[in-house]
């Protein structure tokens, strides 16, 4: 039987990665919650779109960048287009 | 009952919540740590194995291309829920359209964003061709790239070109190429299997270079067909929408 020994990996000092990673960890929690509090639905589609930007540069440094480009043509662009149309559509029939 | 019990009610599950939570956390493996032994098989086995250097690709359209055939009929389904809802509602919206338009002034767009829009048209067309066309190479595939592609539509759209947006993607034509994506995915999972492989198994050369873009075999070419649908499932969806609320800025 094999027997594999675990070696703890050395302590890494903290480098530019972890500032970005946690910086953008903030961010996305930050932006989440702007999303959450912003009540006029227009603007908060914009501010869903910035979000689903800082959601795939946080990808991005968690070094997934497959992840951060689907998060990124459909958090940053797709998704804010279909609900800007609904909007409008939405208006039109109140007016 | 009362905001009182209404705001202890919320408290109590708040409370309980948050300590299932903490636990949940305290059971996580360490920050960065990998438990599963199948990203560490795949990562020593894919390259040699397909010939593709864009390993999620290679996960995506080989490992597990049965689920990702599924997960790209979500969308074809999609599309067809959309049209088939807004068709119903076109009759309705024709009817009223003359009295909705009447007083109705709207903003021209503004040269900033056409010139934008019209500038990116190019520099998107090529980046979504890239990233449908390079997913054995490096991190794209078809999803991504079927979105940018339909994004560089979009943009014509929002230059303020309606009718240049109809033209260049009209309904039937785009329809057709969903259809051909779509059905080119699972065309050759069956191929496969009527070369007595199963389902989906990659029949093609893998070529001899890893990370070339002739490539890893039918992955490259499973990617393509992705692009195609998932491009213009995209274009469908915008321009349906775009019809029901948008037309009528441009007939009035």
């Amino acid at each position: 039987m094999n027997v594999v020994a675990v070696v703890a990996p050395p302590p890494v000092p903290l480098g530019l990665m972890d500032v970005l990673q946690v910086t953008l960890l903030v961010l996305v929690g930050a932006g989440a919650t702007a999303v959450a509090l912003i009540r006029s639905p227009p603007r908060q589609v914009i501010a869903l779109s910035a979000y689903g930007l800082l959601l795939a540069l946080l990808f991005l440094v968690f070094q997934a960048p497959d992840v951060t480009l689907s998060e990124l043509c459909i958090g940053a662009v797709a998704l804010p287009i279909l609900l800007l149309l609904a909007l409008a559509k939405v208006r039109r029939r109140e007016e | 009952m009362t905001a009182a019990q209404r705001r202890w009610l919320f408290l109590a599950g708040a409370a309980g919540f948050a300590a299932f939570y903490l636990w949940g956390l305290t059971g996580l493996p360490g920050f960065g740590n990998y438990p599963g032994p199948y990203g560490d098989i795949i990562n020593r086995i894919a390259v040699a194995q397909t010939n593709a250097t864009g390993v999620v690709s290679a996960v995506n359209f080989e490992y597990r291309g049965f689920d990702t055939v599924g997960e790209e009929y979500i969308l074809f389904i999609a599309v067809i829920g959309v049209s088939t809802v807004l068709r119903q509602l076109r009759g309705e919206r024709e009817r009223e359209a003359r009295d909705e338009a009447v007083g109705r002034r709207v903003p021209p767009t503004s040269d900033a964003v056409r010139l934008l829009s019209l500038v990116l048209i190019g520099p998107t067309l090529v980046m979504g061709w890239f990233l449908a066309s390079h997913a054995q190479t490096s991190p794209s595939g078809g999803f991504q790239g079927g979105v940018v592609l339909a994004t560089s539509f979009i943009l014509l759209y929002l230059a303020g070109e309606f009718l240049l947006f109809e033209r260049v993607s009209p309904i039937d034509i785009t329809d057709a190429v969903e259809a051909v994506g779509a059905g080119g995915f699972a065309a050759i999972g069956i191929t496969a299997v009527g070369l007595g492989l199963a389902y989906l198994t990659n029949f093609l050369p893998l070529g001899s270079t890893p990370g070339a873009v002739s490539s890893s075999g039918t992955i490259a070419l499973i990617s393509f067909f992705v692009g195609l649908e998932v491009g213009a499932a995209f274009v469908l969806i915008v321009s349906e929408l775009l019809e029901q609320t948008l037309l009528l800025r441009h007939r009035s």
